[in-house]
């Protein structure tokens, strides 16, 4: 398994998470968790993926979902899961 | 599991406190690159380096972006070159500042020399070099360690340094005499040090390493911004979790790139190291403790006390910690030192008691143009008495900016930042410096 965090950050509107995952669905990209809050009005979506069996590079996938972010006007990042980890635990 | 806070809060650490790796540092060996004459080996070391390096900037900017968090600089540190030249050392530096622009780095140290306790006759070759050297290269840095604890100052090597960084000075005068900025004189110079301009590849290392600093002042302000108030116990408890997770993420970064690049990690070194952009001052974080501006009365103990929770935080966190770690102090790239320093409250007299407890000395400080090469030489023998006998290290980084006079200001641009002119005490010590010889090493017993 090679996990992965992807951050969504932005003004809420519908269709968010439909496109997020529609994006992942298409580079064969596992959805394992999701969270969402609404944080003074911003909009924040925590999915932790896996990439394992997506054929792309890490870079491809980063680079398609930022794009995916810029049409429907959030933030979308992708983060290896391990640097959190490494912050958060001993 | 990590919980949600737990990565917003990393997040928020790089997105908007400026967390970053500041630079994955490879050091090699140029030992073996010895030959019978400087072009010989100036193409050896090129040829070396940029076989060894060849990836080290696409392993970087991969980690950057697989982790999301910058890594700001990819550079080189090399033997001293000193070990390796002849009778013209210029030569070798073309070379490594060649290789250096091959490879995609932005600088590369190690054209200095360890003269601490006397000279060869390729490290006076090479000192006399270092002007012209330094004024007609782009990515070459260098040093030169004059003293340390167990061999004393060596105060002929402190006298010429004087001079050098003055002709350096003066030979750059058109770009704010620049040159200088990429000189470092140390006493107890480390040999695993990632940071420029003062990194080389000592002689007790490995063939090739990779080492990486850490930063983040601005995740320790906001950190603290938190506890404002509270009693010290809890700003130093707050600094020391910071520390800790700034420092992870150096771990992850110098084990995954050792692994990419297929050469052994070697330190992490969990420096707190400023950049001119606002919220990314160790200047701020001496603010946030309760100070009106560093320089203030307490600015010493804040510091003090910043240090070391930085270490100790930083030391759990990594399998090895090495090179400078601690908060620097460069005046002109940390917006708070600059603000203090244009305020006339923070003064070289006050920057110097501060380089007994920080990390490593004076850095990036912009002086009048017609300092004299004695003053400046005075100023490194103060700084590296305070390095030996307190057994640390410690460094002058000095730009006599020709032309200028206390109170205007140099800019060097992007990472070295801006500065204004410092006034510097020119009460005369000619005789003092004339003297030359070597002030012995200091006692280990009876320490008061």
């Amino acid at each position: 398994m090679q996990k992965a965090l992807v951050s969504v950050t932005g003004q809420d509107k519908v269709g968010i998470i439909a496109k997020v995952s529609t994006s992942l669905y298409e580079q064969n990209i596992n959805i394992l968790e999701i969270s969402q809050t609404i944080l003074d009005g911003c909009f924040t979506m925590l999915m932790i993926v896996d990439l394992q069996e997506a054929p792309r590079t890490f870079q491809q996938i980063a680079g398609t979902l930022s794009e995916v972010g810029r049409q429907i006007g959030v933030t979308v990042n992708i983060q290896r899961m391990e640097l959190f980890a490494a912050m958060h635990r001993i | 599991m990590i919980e949600a806070n737990e990565i917003l809060q990393t997040i928020h650490m790089i997105q908007e406190q400026h967390f970053d790796i500041r630079t994955i540092t490879m050091g090699i060996n140029l030992l073996d690159c010895r030959k019978n004459t400087d072009t010989e080996t100036a193409e050896c070391a090129y040829e070396k380096i940029t076989r060894l390096a060849r990836n080290l900037v696409r392993v970087g900017c991969d980690l950057e972006s697989e982790l999301g968090v910058p890594i700001v600089n990819k550079r080189l540190s090399v033997t001293p070159v000193s070990m390796i030249s002849g009778a013209n050392p210029a030569a070798i530096a073309r070379a490594l500042d060649q290789a250096a622009g091959d490879v995609g780095v932005n600088l590369i140290g190690g054209y200095g020399a360890l003269m601490h306790k006397g000279s060869t006759i390729a490290e006076d070759i090479l000192l006399e070099s270092m002007p012209e050297v330094f004024s007609t290269t782009n990515r070459l840095c260098g040093s030169v360690n004059v003293a340390s604890t167990r061999s004393g100052i060596n105060m002929d090597a402190v006298r010429r340094l004087g001079a050098i960084i003055k002709e350096i000075a003066l030979r750059t005068a058109d770009a704010e005499s620049f040159g200088c900025a990429k000189l470092v004189v140390f006493a107890n110079a480390v040999e695993d040090n990632p940071f420029m301009a003062g990194a080389f590849h000592g002689v007790g290392e490995p063939e090739c390493v990779v080492n990486v600093g850490v930063s983040g002042p601005g995740v320790v302000q906001r950190a603290l911004e938190a506890v404002r108030g509270e009693p010290f116990d809890v700003v130093a408890e707050t600094i020391k979790r910071t520390a800790f997770k700034i420092t992870r993420v150096g771990e992850l970064v110098a084990q995954e790139a050792g692994k990419r690049l297929g050469v052994p990690f070697g330190i992490v070194d969990l420096s707190l190291a400023p950049t001119p952009a606002r919220g990314d001052s160790v200047a701020y974080i001496l603010k946030e403790m309760g100070l009106e501006m560093a320089g203030a009365p307490g600015t010493t103990a804040a510091l003090a006390m910043l240090n070391d929770m930085v270490k100790k935080g930083g030391v759990m966190a990594s399998s090895h910690v090495g090179g400078l770690s601690g908060a620097f102090i460069p005046v002109s790239e940390d917006i708070g030192m600059i603000e203090a320093a244009a305020a006339n409250c923070l003064t070289i007299e006050k920057l110097e008691a501060m380089t007994c407890v920080c990390s490593v000395g004076l850095d990036m400080i912009a002086i009048p143009g017609d300092t004299p090469a004695n003053t400046i030489a005075g100023i490194i023998a103060d700084e590296a008495a305070i390095g030996v006998v307190n057994n640390k290290t410690t460094a002058v980084r000095i730009i006599p900016a020709v032309g200028k006079k206390a109170g205007d200001t140099v800019n060097f641009g992007g990472l070295f930042g801006f500065a204004p002119i410092m006034k510097v005490n020119t009460f005369n010590n000619d005789a003092f410096i004339q003297r030359g010889g070597r002030i012995p090493a200091p006692l280990h017993s009876l320490r008061n």
